[in-house]
């Protein structure tokens, strides 16, 4: 039969057929073919945010440990050599295997909710992206757990990382597996920014896009942009280690700062990929509680832009104490200085939006509004050392690693917990528990601060970071004990928020569709929402669909319940980049095992290449490109080639 | 607006129609987060040099004799990669896999006057930064390029199967588009390791 190339839309509403048709066209296959052919973005989100607790979880066992091995002056619990190994693992962990993945769980699971649309823009790209963060997650612990760890610190400087001075498999166990990493977070950063652009509900014009959106918008691009530099700069490292090429090593006319440049070009717009999706999500959930709407929306949208168009220009205060010329110092430090302003935007927002509004206090709005404050103090000790003279004073000491704590834990931790109280009755159609949040949320609040306030003092007296011990002299034993008891209670305070989920899971107070009064779209279906998400694609005409009746607007009204079905192919709505006018009927791909496959290709051909098994490369690059091939080959059902001649 | 929209209902395309579909906006980002890459693989040339000695310079004045016609014909196969699919988007099949056949061709040969060229150099990827830089460098292109003939291949399959029309090729336009950014990127490439030695960069 031939297919029409253009169709106009159906306008009306849900009926009984009309869900069983798109229960058909959108369930994804029971049992394990559905395991491992799922393109369904709830399914993959929910993976994603397993996976990184797990993670989150194996990094915190790890800080527990280096606690031990710290509470008291010259213990020796750990030898120099596994300490090294822990704190890199560790740094490793919860940078790149917990905080950026977690949240593209949580905005891999929202976004087509949030937007109004049936999946994100490239399916098969979202699973993909999952499986390569799983199989390079188990490719480093593999390396952790036979012994060869990363033993560098998680940025891993030249010439330590070199092979004259670390000539284990550790670097190149972490080396490949960044790189290899990075292909999860470049085709993920890639679907955001389509998925964002173009696969939006009709009316949902770019002022209209919730902040979470903008948050994870922004990161993904500056994911796009910096995630080749850490990976050039890992297979560059690779190549030095393992095939004498002279990139890093001054004795062949190397640069070694070059490292440093290319890693922190990559590291600081990290930074802000990994907090500005979780301010995004204190942004959209913390007026739910408030009760009314964000103050100053447009402001905030822009700020989270300007933050990290500024953050593309601060790398080089990560390298003040390298030696690099007074000029270009001053350039940074300002650049560093100057992104305050956008940050504190951000901050006046969240404070007037609680000020102007009638807090309704719960686990979530704990989350959301402490973390206010523990982002102000990460801040004030970053802006402290954006300063040249102040950042040689307190470089290489403990009160970084305070800040970096305060920063990560205050502004990913904190939010990314607070959005999972607001979030689970969604993703599971039970709440959590609210009392036991209580407890959840003032253990871990008590503990974080117990041992990281303090420890901006260790640092000011002077205690090195990455140090396995100390002697009882120098004066440190007290505030390291007092860090050490934090550590522990803050750890029992993340164990009470397991606890809560996997106990909610089971008898949590069954959830409405929209439990939190909330305004936006993913609040107008059930919880959890089926495989379509939308049975009829809304139509927006404001940035607050479910709050119309109460807020006014010039009375424009949305519409939910009567709009386009989209019910004769596995479709949703295509839209213009700006105004979110409907432009194109998209075909989704359906089940598929090529991201799969491709995976394991990939593995075939990192694993051959850390052993040097050429043959194992040239297998997994075979599947590699059969993977692509088949993924790739255009398909009448999507549109992406003429059906059959004759 | 709303009711607008929901009363009147526009006749829209299904599926990608032209270049117009979410594919093109892939290939996009495919390309922005390459070129970054390559963009990297030239900083670390240039401030490697900008920070070294005197003498880190290999070659002072880089023989072109291989690699300006090699440059010219990689340039000239982006037109002849134009004109294939300009032969999709006039139902001239044959033009197109002329045009891919000679694409594909003129590639091959770059990547052999590309080796020819690497088994010139006096110097090996050990020999120095310059020689690892040079050599990783243009690898990494020469890989580019070895993926665009994989593109190659399956495009003159697919229009040998007749699976294109003017409406739906969206493939083919973000092959070609590969294919153009893949000859761009050499432009720089070229010019930053063979003509600014020229200008007095790392003299």
């Amino acid at each position: 039969m031939r297919q029409l190339d253009f169709r106009t839309p159906l306008i009306g509403v849900d009926s009984v057929d009309h869900e069983a048709r798109l229960l058909r066209l959108w369930t994804t296959s029971p049992g394990l073919k559905g395991f491992f052919t799922s393109v369904d973005h709830k399914q993959i989100g929910i993976r994603y945010i397993v996976t990184a607790f797990i993670f989150l979880a194996l990094g915190g066992i790890e800080a527990l440990v280096m606690r031990l091995q710290l509470a008291g002056p010259n213990l020796s619990l750990l030898t120099p050599a596994q300490y090294n190994q822990l704190f890199s693992t560790h740094g490793m962990t919860m940078i790149f295997l917990y905080a950026a993945p977690v949240l593209s769980g949580f905005s891999n699971y929202l976004w087509p909710l949030l937007l109004g649309s049936r999946d994100m823009a490239f399916p098969r790209l979202n699973a993909l992206g999952y499986w390569i963060y799983l199989a390079s997650g188990i490719f480093l612990y593999t390396g952790f757990l036979t012994g060869n760890g990363p033993n560098d610190g998680w940025f891993n400087y030249v010439p330590y990382a070199s092979r004259d001075y670390n000539p284990g498999l550790n670097e190149d166990f972490y080396a490949l597996g960044m790189v290899f990493l990075g292909i999860s977070t470049t085709v993920g950063a890639a679907n955001f920014i389509v998925t964002a652009f173009r696969t939006r509900a009709p009316g949902m014009s770019i002022n209209r896009l919730p902040i979470l959106v903008w948050g994870t918008l922004t990161a993904s691009v500056a994911n796009l942009i910096v995630v080749p530099a850490v990976s050039l700069a890992f297979f560059l490292l690779w190549m030095d280690r393992q095939f004498g090429t002279h990139f890093f090593d001054p004795a062949g006319g190397g640069q070694p700062l070059l490292w440093q440049h290319l890693f922190w070009i990559f590291g600081h717009p990290w930074v802000y990929a990994i907090v500005l999706p979780a301010m995004g999500m204190v942004s959209d959930g913390l007026p739910v509680f408030c009760r009314r709407p964000l103050v100053g929306y447009s402001l905030v949208a822009l700020s989270t832009v300007a933050t990290m168009i500024l953050g593309f220009g601060v790398w080089v205060h990560h390298m003040f104490a390298t030696g690099l010329p007074g000029l270009g110092l001053s350039f940074f430090s300002g650049a560093s200085i100057v992104i305050v302003l956008p940050s504190a935007v951000a901050v006046f927002a969240w404070l007037a939006t609680i000020r102007l509004g009638r807090p309704v206090i719960t686990t979530a709005f704990l989350f959301f509004s402490s973390m206010i404050l523990l982002f102000v103090i990460g801040g004030v000790s970053g802006f402290m050392t954006a300063s040249v003279p102040v950042d040689w004073q307190l470089t290489d000491t403990y009160f970084v690693v305070a800040h970096l704590h305060y920063v990560l834990i205050g502004i990913n931790v904190f939010p990314v917990v607070g959005a999972t109280y607001f979030w689970f009755p969604k993703m599971t159609g039970r709440m959590l528990n609210e009392r036991l949040g209580r407890w959840n949320f003032w253990t871990m609040f008590l503990g974080f601060n117990l041992a990281f306030l303090p420890m901006h003092l260790t640092g000011l007296l002077g205690m090195p970071r990455r140090v396995y011990t100390y002697n009882d002299y120098a004066g440190w034993h007290v505030l390291n004990l007092i860090t050490s008891i934090g550590a522990f209670v803050l750890a029992i305070g993340v164990l009470l928020f397991f606890v809560n989920v996997l106990r909610s899971l089971r008898i949590g107070a069954v959830a409405g569709s929209n439990p939190w009064d909330a305004p936006t779209l993913e609040w107008a279906v059930s919880s959890p929402p089926p495989p379509y998400n939308f049975s009829v694609i809304p139509t927006l005409a404001t940035r607050h669909p479910l709050w119309e009746d109460r807020l006014g607007g010039g009375g424009a009204v949305s519409s939910i319940d009567h709009g386009m079905l989209l019910d004769e192919g596995k479709e949703t709505i295509g839209t213009s980049a700006l105004d979110g006018v409907p432009d194109m009927v998209l075909e989704m791909p359906k089940d598929s095992f090529a991201p799969l496959l491709l995976t394991l290709g990939l593995v075939a051909v990192f694993v051959g290449l850390l052993l040097k098994a050429w043959f194992a490369v040239g297998i997994g690059g075979a599947v590699v490109a059969l993977a692509l091939l088949s993924w790739f080959w255009p398909r009448s059902e999507l549109r992406e080639r003429e059906p059959a001649r004759g | 607006m709303v009711e607008a929209a929901l009363s009147r209902p526009e006749n829209l395309p299904v599926g990608p129609v032209g270049r117009d579909g979410v594919g093109w906006w892939g290939v996009g980002t495919l390309i922005v987060t390459e070129g970054a890459l390559f963009g990297y693989l030239l900083f670390a040339y240039f401030y490697t040099g900008a920070t070294a000695p005197t003498g880190w310079l290999l070659e002072t004045t880089p023989s072109l004799k291989l690699a300006l016609p090699n440059t010219l014909l990689l340039l000239l196969s982006s037109l002849v990669a134009w004109q294939a699919e300009r032969g999709i988007l006039r139902r001239r099949r044959s033009q197109a896999l002329v045009g891919f056949g000679l694409v594909f061709l003129m590639g091959a040969i770059f990547v052999a006057v590309q080796w020819l060229e690497w088994r010139s150099k006096s110097y090996g990827l050990g020999t120095s930064s310059y020689a690892s830089l040079y050599f990783v460098t243009t690898g990494f292109h020469i890989a580019h390029v070895i993926v665009g003939l994989l593109i190659l291949i399956a495009l003159f399959s697919w229009t040998a199967l007749d699976f294109f029309s003017p409406r739906r090729r969206l493939v083919v336009s973000a092959g070609v588009f590969y294919w153009h950014f893949v000859d761009i990127v050499w432009l720089l490439v070229f010019s930053t390791y063979y003509l600014t030695p020229y200008l007095g960069f790392g003299q």
